[in-house]
This record gives structure tokens, sequence and C-alpha cells, in this order.
């Protein structure tokens, strides 16, 4: 850290653990994302499963979905959170200790996680597969968490807390509440639990957190770091401050309430249900609140996406975002949902979100901040930033479409029936034609993973001191 | 629910849209003001400034439409706790108008196939089609798309029938379902006497066969294997005892697949379909699999 100080620009800072972060979110980007293309390829080609046990699709997609969510995404809100702030504090972090503790620790949560899902120790809920003392841990670390965040904000220099603070914020809390509540369980064994809620209300308590862990951690601590990223990278001022009060409180407010919709025609009573449905309509308007200001921040500066691929991540992000937004209102509509669930469709929503908004706002977001983290000037290739912003687009794309397009026809064939009134086809038949689009689906999340690769060369270039950062075409220079 | 939990849930959403809505006005500037302004709220986070243009227009009026959306919708439909929704709405009764609306429009066609008998519809081109599709969805998944069955699971387009295949008995299956009951005789036989009963069966088969160990396996055969397999082991359909002589082997016919199954017995279960399927759509079913037999 010392060593490094005179090259920045403000060195009370703690910027060791952000840095450690930092590089942890490339470094369990690309294996989550290895893991989910190797599962994308079993779905194709099951003989991929090989009749191993920890290497079969069961086994391996918690695995993804915790390494992408928790590992990916959860190391980057941990470093832009930690930055962000310092950044709008004006305040070092409250305790240097503390924070290194939530960095160990939560290594250890994610090592944890690799090493018990592929044994095949799970709570079976999902997004919260891991076992009762991984849990705790957990909770420890994220304790600790909201007391290194809250307690810089206390000691902060600046009068009023900066909107993206907000958001970080409201993240914790919630998913602290979230974590703990729907963990509850009795242990048996050291590795065995059981929930302590039982049948429908476990399943609503399940679909309570497994929602606002979209809502909470996907959404609200990812516009945290949208709130500062944006218009940093921009150098504009935040489109409106009104509006981010409105969205912010609308959207905490009533995110909570969506989860019902996850158990449309189920065994959970009508009135849930539709409540589940009329908020999930609502959260429209405040999820596009914090769209609208992300994109006209950039208004006036929007000659800058032709030579800015951070900010073309950030963009585009930021519309993978609102058309996320919209559909997930539109699927939590009862007929709509009575052709999507259980189909494609939502695991093809779930990555435009996934991939477009979270992974892509998070790489732009790295692509600003690693340089400033190891005193460079810029990262050492623009153009491969370029080249990134391409591959991760195309590959969001493939992977969205080709859901799309199973999920719908998956949806169409179950419900189609002859004027005999038997079902037209089989579900195995179903099975068979989305195999192009499974394969499909595998391409996109290879060359999604594969700009990943390009990423780490990138950031691995750049932190090499004996390295100079080269010139860039994409540079703007008068024409 | 208790009138109390209906009563706070009736608050809490109420509260909530209310809190929204409150918010959302609150915040709106009047209209005289400009669209867009290039003042900023004075604040500066490294280096970041907030303008404080107003809320956008179309965004402000979505927003207030899905809110009076979901008022209608909670008073329409049930939503607020107990109160059941102007519409009397149920999920339940949904189902089961779109259930008689279908058992109304293809009742009566099969209703016509099951007042005739299973051999005289097993031909007819239009059973076959329906059955063959039920049979797509409720069957293929253990017994294959082609009927030919797998690894404990019976081929059902040969002449073997485990527990009998005229109509009578095929119906029985598909109601009543099936459970099977083959013994384990491995701590009754020990290993020798269940390698020389496998011996026996070889040569029932007319397969290589041990002569001495297959003498010992009669035996073996004679005391407890011919109450359900019968003397000469051709089987029993009343009691689903396959036959042993016909080289068709339900779990595998090498000799540790047969001296397994000695060992560790076989608890092959067909489901019943009684609580699944009508009795019309049981017997077009029935007519299906009986033609596959011929």
């Amino acid at each position: 850290m010392s060593e490094l100080n005179t090259a920045l620009e403000h060195p009370t800072y703690n910027y060791k653990v952000v840095r450690q972060f930092a590089i942890m979110t490339v470094v369990w980007g690309i294996v989550g994302m290895l893991v989910g293309v190797i599962i994308a390829a079993q779905l194709a080609w099951p003989i991929l499963n090989f009749d191993l046990p920890w290497f079969h699709f069961g086994r391996l997609r918690p695995l993804h979905t915790n390494a992408v969510i928790f590992a990916f995404g959860g190391s980057a809100l941990f470093a832009t959170s930690y930055y962000i702030v310092q950044r709008t504090c004006q305040a070092r972090l409250v305790s240097d200790g503390l924070a290194a503790f939530t960095f160990w620790g939560w290594q250890l949560v994610i090592v944890a996680a690799a090493i018990t899902l592929p044994m095949g120790l799970t709570s079976s809920k999902e997004y919260a597969e891991l076992e009762w003392p991984i849990d705790i841990l957990i909770a420890v670390v994220w304790v600790a968490y909201a007391v290194v965040f809250f307690g810089t904000i206390m000691k902060r220099r600046t009068e009023h807390i900066y909107v993206a603070n907000w958001f970080l914020g409201g993240f914790i809390i919630t998913v602290a509440v979230l974590h703990i509540i729907n963990s509850m369980a009795i242990p048996v064994t050291l590795t065995k639990s059981y929930s302590i809620y039982s049948g429908t209300v476990d399943a609503m308590v399940q679909w309570w957190y497994g929602h606002n862990a979209v809502g909470f951690f996907l959404t609200a601590g990812f516009l945290g770091m949208m709130y500062y990223f944006v218009p940093k990278q921009a150098e504009r001022p935040v489109y409106s401050y009104r509006l981010s009060i409105v969205h912010f409180w609308a959207l905490v407010a009533v995110y909570i309430w969506a989860g019902p919709h996850h158990l449309h025609y189920t065994a959970l009573p009508d009135w849930a249900q539709s409540l589940g449905m009329v908020m999930s309509l609502i959260l429209l308007a405040p999820s596009w609140g914090g769209m609208i200001n992300g994109m006209m921040t950039l208004s006036g500066a929007w000659d800058k996406l032709r030579t800015d691929p951070i900010l073309r991540f950030l963009v585009v992000s930021l519309s993978f975002y609102g058309m996320s937004t919209f559909e997930g209102p539109m699927m939590s509509i009862k007929t709509v949902n009575a052709l999507s669930h259980y189909t494609d469709w939502t695991i093809g929503h779930v990555h435009s979100g996934a991939l477009g908004w979270v992974a892509m706002i998070s790489i732009g977001s790295l692509y600003h901040l690693i340089p400033i983290l190891f005193g460079k000037e810029r990262m050492y290739s623009i153009d491969l930033i370029n080249v990134h912003f391409w591959m991760s687009t195309i590959g969001t794309v493939l992977y969205v479409a080709s859901m799309w397009v199973n999920g719908i026809m998956q949806g169409l064939m179950w419900r189609a029936y002859n004027q005999d009134g038997t079902l037209t086809y089989t579900f195995a038949e179903s099975v068979a034609a989305s195999h192009p689009g499974y394969v499909v689906r595998m391409i996109g999340g290879t060359i999604f993973f594969a700009g990943m690769l390009v990423m780490a060369y990138n950031v691995y270039m750049t932190t090499r001191r004996d390295v100079a950062a080269q010139p860039s075409v994409a540079d703007p220079s008068p024409a | 629910m208790s009138s109390f939990w209906s009563g706070w849930i009736i608050l809490l959403t109420a509260v909530s849209l209310i809190l929204i809505t409150w918010i959302l006005f609150a915040n709106r500037k009047r209209e005289r003001e400009p669209d867009s302004t290039e003042k900023t709220t004075g604040h500066s986070y490294d280096g970041i400034e907030e303008y404080d243009n107003p809320l956008p227009a179309w965004w402000f009026y979505m927003f207030v439409i899905t809110i009076v959306f979901g008022v209608v919708y909670l008073l329409a439909y049930p939503g607020l706790g107990n109160l059941p929704g102007l519409l009397g709405w149920t999920q339940i009764e949904q189902y089961q108008q779109r259930v008689d609306k279908a058992e109304e429009r293809f009742r009566a066609e099969r209703d016509r196939y099951l007042a005739m008998p299973v051999e005289e519809i097993a031909d007819d081109t239009a059973v076959r089609k329906m059955g063959m599709r039920m049979f797509g969805n409720e069957c293929a998944q253990c017994h294959g798309a082609d009927a030919m069955g797998s690894y404990g699971f019976p081929n059902l387009t040969d002449d073997d029938w485990l527990y009998g295949g005229d109509p009578a008995s095929i119906k029985a299956t598909l109601v009543n379902g099936r459970q099977a009951a083959m013994p384990a005789w491995g701590s009754i036989l020990g290993e020798d006497g269940i390698s020389a009963t496998t011996e026996y069966l070889m040569q029932l088969n007319g397969r290589d066969y041990d002569a001495q160990q297959a003498e010992a396996g009669a035996a073996h055969f004679a005391t407890y294997c011919v109450a359900c397999h019968n003397a000469d082991a051709s089987g029993n359909q009343a009691l689903g005892a396959p036959n042993l002589t016909n080289g068709i082997w339900l779990y595998g016919g090498t000799r540790e697949q047969i001296a397994h199954t000695l060992r560790a017995g076989r608890h092959g279960k067909m489901p019943a379909f009684a609580d699944t399927l009508t009795e019309d759509k049981i017997h077009i079913l029935t007519a299906y699999v009986y033609g596959l037999g011929r």
C-alpha cells in the first residue's frame, strides 16, 4: 500500500481491500462463467455429465449461480462500495482490520461453497444452498461489512450522503435481513440441516428471499455502482436528484413484495399471488427511474460513446437493465406467466439481467477502477476493452435470444392440444426441439466467458509496473 | 387466515401504496417550471454533481397508471387479505372451468369408445392416435416412446406379459398399478446356492451351463421358486411372476444380473392411474397397449 501512495490522488483512502476485491471479481467471474459454460454444454449434450456425481449438472448448477452471484457479483459490490463510500464521503474506511476480515471471510465462504456444493451438500434452497455453518459465516462477514460501510458513512466529511450510498446501504441492510430469515434452520449434523419453515410457507419465504436477492443484491447494489461510475466516466452531473429520491424509495418499498410472482398458480393463496403480481407491475416505473437517471446523465456527452468503450459497457448495461425490468413485470402477469413459467424464457430473463446488466456494469466499473487502484493512467489496452465489449454484447444477445425462442416454443408446445383433446406434444419432444437453442446458448456463453479472459489479460498487463500503456487507436484524435 | 392477519395485510398494502404515491407527488415539480434545468443541487461528491431536473412526464404518468391499475386489480381480484374481490375469481374455479370446458368438448367422443369393447376399437385410427399421444405423456417416461421398455421396464410390444395381455388384465394394471415382489434369496441360498440356481436357469434357457451346479440349482428351484414361477418355470400371471424359460429378462440376462436378482430380489412398480386419468381415457389407453402387443 504505502509504496503506491505517491501515485494516488487521495493517499488517505484504503485502496488495498478495494484492489483485493477488484482482482477477485475478475478471478471469480472467470471461474463462475466457466462453470456456466460447462453446465450449458451438459444441457445440450448430457453425455458431458460423465456419470460423475460431483460433475453432474445438478451439483454444478448451484456452484455456477453461487459463483457468479456471490463470488463475482459480491466481490464487485464489495470493491466498488468500499471505493465509492470512501471517495464520496471523503473518509477512509472506519476500520482496515474489519475490512480485511470481510475480504478473507468472503473468500472463505466462496471456497467453502466451491467444495461443499460439488460434494452434494445443500440446503436445497435456490440461491441459498449453502449449509448452516457457512450461512453463519456469511452472516458474520455481512455484519462486519455493514459496520465498515455505515461506520464510514458516519465519519463522512460531506454534509449529505450521496445517492450511490443510499442504494448500497439499502442493499447491505436488506440482504442481511433476507439471508438470516431465509436461512433459519435446525442443524442435524455439521453438514445437514432442515429449514424451520415447511410447505407453502417455506416456498413463500424462499421466494421472498429469492426475488429480493435479485432486487437488492443484483439491482439496488449495482444501481449504487451505476450512480458513481456513470457520472464519473461520462464526466457529467447526474440527471435528476429528485428522480433518484422517488425511484430509490419506491424501489425499496415495492421490491420486497414481488416474491409471490415466482409461485403463480401454485398452492400459494390467491391473495398473495395477486399482491405479488400487482407490486411487480408497479415496480416497472421505480426500476426505470434508475435507467433514466443513468441514460440522461449522458445527454450532452453522447459523442463519448464513439471513443470510450468503458462508457459503452455502462450504457449497454443500462439498456439491458431497462429491458429486463420491463420484461420482469410483464412475466409477473398471471396470463403471461402461465406461458412463461417453468420454461427457458425465465432463464433468458435472468441472464439478460445477469450478463447484460450485472456483469456489464461491473466490468465497465472495473475498467474505470483498476488503473486508479494500481496507479496507472489508464488500462493497458483500450482496444482490448473494445473487443471485450463486443464479445460481451454478442454473447449476451445470443444467450438471451436463444432462450426467448426456446421458452416461448416450450410454453406453446406444452399447451398445444389436438382436435381429440389430447396434447399435441410430449415433454420429451419439447426437450428435443430445444436442442438448437441450447447449443446457441452455450456458444453465446462461451463468447461472454472468453471476453472475461481478454479482460484478465488486460488487467494483468495493467498491473505490471514495467509495462507502459499501449497507445490506442480508439483515443480521440482530431480528424 | 384470521381477521387480524387479514386486516394487517390490508393495512400494510394500503400504507405502502399511499407512501409511494405520496413520495411521487411530493417530488413532482410544478408544471410551470421548465422541462430541464442546468441548475445543480449544489452538492458535489468526489466531483459528481446533480441536476435537479423534473421527473419525466411520461415516466410520472406511467407510474400513476400502474398504481391505479394495481388498486383496481386488488379490488377486482382476491388480494386484500380475506376480501374475495368483486369478480369472485379464484384459481381453483378457473382451473375447474377450463377442465369442464374441455370435458364438454371432448368427452362425448371418448365416451362413445368407452361403450365399445377394447378388441373392437384397438385398430381404430382415431383411437390409436389418441392412445399414442396419451402414452407419450403418461407412459413413455418408463416404457419408452416406442413402448419397447428398458432395464426394469417391460417391453409392451411383444407377447410376453407379466400380468396378462388380455384387455381386462391390461386395464386392471393401468387402473390399480402393480407391485412386484421377488424376494431376496441371498441369505437363504448363500453364494453357492445363488450360483447353482443361476446355472439351472441357464440350462432352462438352453444356454451353456455347469451340469453339476445346475443339478443342485434344480433342487433349490423346486424348493423356493416353484411357488410363484411354477414347476416348469413358465411363470404365473396372477402373481406377476415372469416366465423364466423364454429368454426375456426384465433386469438383464447375464449370469451376474440373474445372480443379482436372486440375491437381492426385485420390486418393480407400475403406478396406478385411477386418480390421474378418467375411465374413458384409461379405456383408450388400454386399447392402444392391447394393440401394441398384437
